[in-house]
């Protein structure tokens, strides 16, 4: 019913959510005409000049209380048959790290910071006395494991069809990571890594044919008030095959110098 | 309320003339302070809604001049009249924050539970009059403090009217000033709560049990409960957000943080998230102190109108005292996606669904309450009528929010405004204005007109859902809140950008259809028609008093025999029987 109105659709289990938004809205919409037809019907028929004398009494029938035991079973299905085990989903069953491409994501005033482990798979170490908001917005320590680290601003790139699992946390203040697209929304709190899963399952290109509109694009928003730029805190996703992936990867790391150092990207 | 001060029964000591200051600034009669509360209530409405009204400009026309007021709001604000993102985050916090603390609260509480309650009860003032009187000024303090931070050079509090933290730890605008004025705000709440609960415990008329209570007081008596539980948690939260801010404590404040590329030279080791966890301990429970006296007008007004008793009187008081109490673990539902397992969010969305039961119950009762009716449609009953589906649709539209999986796609949008809005703007602030219809003959001695009040309802119930049903359209177009520019910035939100200007385009003509309210209420102080002792001829207490009540209240003994809407009973000529027979004249 309401899928006219959502951000296309581009996740696993964005379709599971959507369906049931739109089981929770027939839901309403029935209570909704119930109340008010019967609402409606009250107020012609009872109105003082068809009315003059009312009914000490009224209604004496019980189908109201049957109405109210109908509404809590239907919100016990709700929450037991799909908002209790979707989100379990969500929070308890994330894929192993293995089979997925594991990010971090690193919010600040006013963007998002994309850090990829590299070649080696092991994210570094980072120090915020490392950092600097031109060469080094997440304070990466390039020695150790973080020599092969992959940073970029505002451009997160994931292959489709696998699991991609984001680490979120935040600089400054609280933001909230939203993806629409994906049916991602989860806040980046400083001082807490929160992880956070999808399944992306189409890619940039083929949802630029499905949408029928060549400059389409998978948005990243910022959902939680941060200051004054909150406004304008707009990332981007690309959902590439994994080939293009890791030509993509590839690519990234070929631009980290010797020095450890990437300051192609500012 | 100009008239010489009667020879109250009850109170001997008030014969003495007191000096206008005592009468109407310091005074302690309840009905004074209620109508300072209420007037203090709608001109922060007013306030509040101005704010609205310039931030939808800006959300209509992202980055034009504010026509009129433009040039006036200054460099720092609106530099060419055109406004900055800081301004709109001020503008934001300030509108949520006036809104339920300076407006709704001091009105639906303060206001009409001063001034009805005690009469309801057949009391001749509250318990402590003194008390009340200081609870009024604390709250005119605190009205002060967050007025002047507008002045205040970096601008009034902008983060939000939830203030979360580390955001408003380090803000540079006024948000000191905010904690500062929510101290006096909360004090303020605090020591009217324990008045009405002593009030309501020790000043009943004799005759009067808890059965007996009209519908209002228990709405009241119930809030009372909720502002004295609650506020207390949010009162400390306050207090250790201002040492973050001031004495460079980190109650808040996380190891590590770095703004604009400096490491924040703080002690760290704080919790963001405990703030909101405080902070929301208070603010879901605030939302029913918004919902539960508009529902209290509102049964009054159905009731006296329908010329029958409330349908399911009983069930309506113990869902109620039910509301109450699961009003206080309902919280972490406005924090689903800040990281929460499946323990804590399947706790918190089954007390969300299981707490959406009563509420079902009361506005079932109140929908059933109509039939077999004889309705009288005079102006406070087309405002409580028009709350039912109203606050219908923000109950239901409460129901994706609550469900934890739901609100993933649709937290922090456009559509939980909506929601929100549509249970205390349409919802609450229509029983308010049922309230302030039916209610002025006591206060004035004169009713409101008739004309201008439909002339005021019926406009008000299509643009305030011309405001408002927009929004739950583009929150399922996943547009955020809080956005400074309406979403265009976004492709996705910039689709439904447009509704913004249906909305704003609605919002003023909204004010517009208030100009026919505010003639009505002064035109109606002095020329409205004179209603005596019982114009709705309607059953509760405080319509044995004369009107306006004098000094102590009533000019007669109270004994109470009856329920609180005893009308149309068989056998009788008159169709309805007053809780305590009025002294023969």
């Amino acid at each position: 019913m309401m899928d006219a109105m959502f951000p296309a659709a581009a996740s696993e289990h964005a379709g599971e959510i959507d369906n049931m938004i739109d089981a929770v809205h027939y839901l309403m919409l029935v209570l909704f005409i119930v109340w008010g037809a019967f609402f409606l019907y009250t107020l012609m028929r009872f109105r003082a000049a068809r009315n003059p004398k009312a009914d000490y009494v009224g209604v004496k029938s019980k189908a109201s209380t049957v109405g109210e035991v109908l509404v809590a079973i239907a919100e016990g299905v709700l929450l037991l048959g799909f908002s209790i085990p979707m989100w379990a989903e969500r929070v308890d069953e994330i894929p192993s790290e293995a089979d997925s491409t594991v990010v971090r994501v690193v919010a600040q005033q006013f963007a998002w910071n994309v850090w990829y482990p590299g070649a080696d798979g092991v994210f570094g170490e980072a120090d915020p006395y490392l950092t600097d908001e031109a060469t080094n917005p997440i304070g990466l320590d390039r020695d150790g494991a973080g020599a092969d680290d992959i940073w970029t601003v505002n451009q997160l790139h994931l292959p489709v069809d696998k699991a991609a699992i984001i680490h979120l946390t935040s600089k400054d203040v609280i933001h909230s990571f939203n993806l629409p697209n994906m049916r991602i929304k989860q806040d980046a709190i400083p001082g807490l890594s929160i992880p956070v899963w999808f399944v992306p399952t189409k890619t940039t290109v083929q949802i630029r044919e499905e949408t029928g509109n060549p400059d389409y694009v998978y948005e990243i928003a910022c959902a939680q008030l941060c200051g004054n730029s909150h406004y304008s805190m707009r990332g981007f996703l690309t959902v590439h095959t994994e080939e293009e992936f890791q030509a993509w990867l590839d690519e990234e790391a070929s631009y980290l110098g010797d020095s450890g150092t990437d300051d192609f990207f500012n | 309320m100009a008239e010489p001060v009667q020879a109250s029964p009850a109170h001997e000591e008030h014969h003495h003339e007191q000096s206008f200051w005592r009468k109407f600034i310091f005074s302690t009669d309840h009905k004074v302070i209620g109508v300072q509360y209420s007037v203090t209530g709608l001109a922060f409405l007013f306030f509040g809604f101005c704010l609205m009204m310039i931030m939808r400009w800006q959300l209509a026309y992202p980055g034009e001049p504010i026509p009129l007021i433009g040039s006036l709001l200054g460099e720092n604000r609106a530099p060419g009249g055109i406004m900055l993102p800081d301004f709109y985050n001020e503008l934001g916090a300030m509108h949520g924050t006036i809104m339920v603390f300076l407006g709704v609260v001091p009105l639906a509480v303060g206001g009409f539970g001063n001034f009805v309650m005690p009469l309801q009860l057949g009391a001749p003032d509250m318990a402590f009059p003194r008390i009340n009187m200081i609870s009024y000024w604390c709250l005119f303090l605190g009205g002060v403090t967050m007025f002047a931070s507008f002045f205040l050079p970096n601008g009034a509090a902008g983060n939000g009217w939830t203030s979360y933290s580390p955001l408003a730890d380090i803000a540079l605008n006024g948000q000191t000033a905010w904690l500062i004025g929510m101290i006096f705000l909360i004090t303020s709440s605090l020591l009217g709560a324990v008045n009405f609960i002593t009030t309501a415990v020790q000043l009943r008329a004799p005759g009067l049990t808890w059965m007996r209570l009209p519908f209002f007081c228990w709405a009241q008596i119930v809030t009372a409960f909720l502002l004295l539980l609650a506020f207390p948690p949010l009162e400390a939260a306050g207090v250790l957000q201002l040492m973050d801010r001031v004495a460079a404590t980190s109650f808040f404040l996380p190891d590590g943080l770095v703004v604009g590329g400096e490491v924040l030279e703080v002690s760290g080791g704080g919790s963001p998230l405990l703030w909101q966890h405080l902070f929301w301990f208070l603010a879901h429970p605030e939302v029913y102190v918004l919902i539960l006296p508009a529902m209290g007008i509102v049964a009054e007004v159905i009731a006296n109108n329908s010329r029958k008793p409330l349908w399911g009187y009983r069930s309506m008081v113990y869902s109620l005292i039910f509301l109450g109490f699961m009003s206080f673990i309902v919280w972490a539902h406005h924090m689903f996606i800040t990281g929460m397992g499946s323990v804590m969010s399947t706790f918190f969305q089954t007390t969300t669904m299981i707490i959406s039961i009563p509420s079902v119950i009361i506005l079932s009762a109140l929908f059933i309450s109509l039939w077999g009716g004889s309705i009288r449609y005079n102006t406070p009953m087309l405002f409580a009528l028009g709350f039912l589906p109203m606050f219908g649709i923000g109950g239901l539209t409460g129901l994706p929010l609550g469900l934890s999986a739901a609100d993933i796609p649709l937290h922090d949008t456009y559509y939980v405004i909506g929601h929100f809005h549509y249970v205390v703007a349409p919802g609450t602030l229509f029983a308010l204005f049922a309230g302030v219809y039916y209610w002025f003959p006591k206060v004035t001695g004169r009713k409101m007109n008739e004309f201008l009040g439909k002339l005021h309802f019926w406009p008000s119930l299509v643009f305030m859902n011309g405001v408002f049903f927009p929004m739950m359209i583009q929150g399922l177009n996943g547009v955020s809140r809080r956005l400074a520019d309406g979403g265009i910035t976004y492709d996705f939100a910039g689709e439904v950008a447009g509704l913004n200007r249906m909305m704003s385009v609605s919002a003023w003509c909204l004010a517009v259809a208030q100009i026919p309210f505010i003639i009505n209420f002064f035109m109606s102080i002095r020329n409205g028609e004179k209603a005596g002792r019982n114009p709705w001829n309607s059953t509760t207490l405080e319509w044995l008093a004369p009107s306006p009540a004098p000094h102590g209240n009533f000019d007669q003994a109270i004994e109470v025999t009856r329920g609180p809407y005893e009308y149309s009973v068989p056998g009788s000529d008159k169709d309805y029987a007053p809780q305590a027979e009025p002294a023969s004249t």
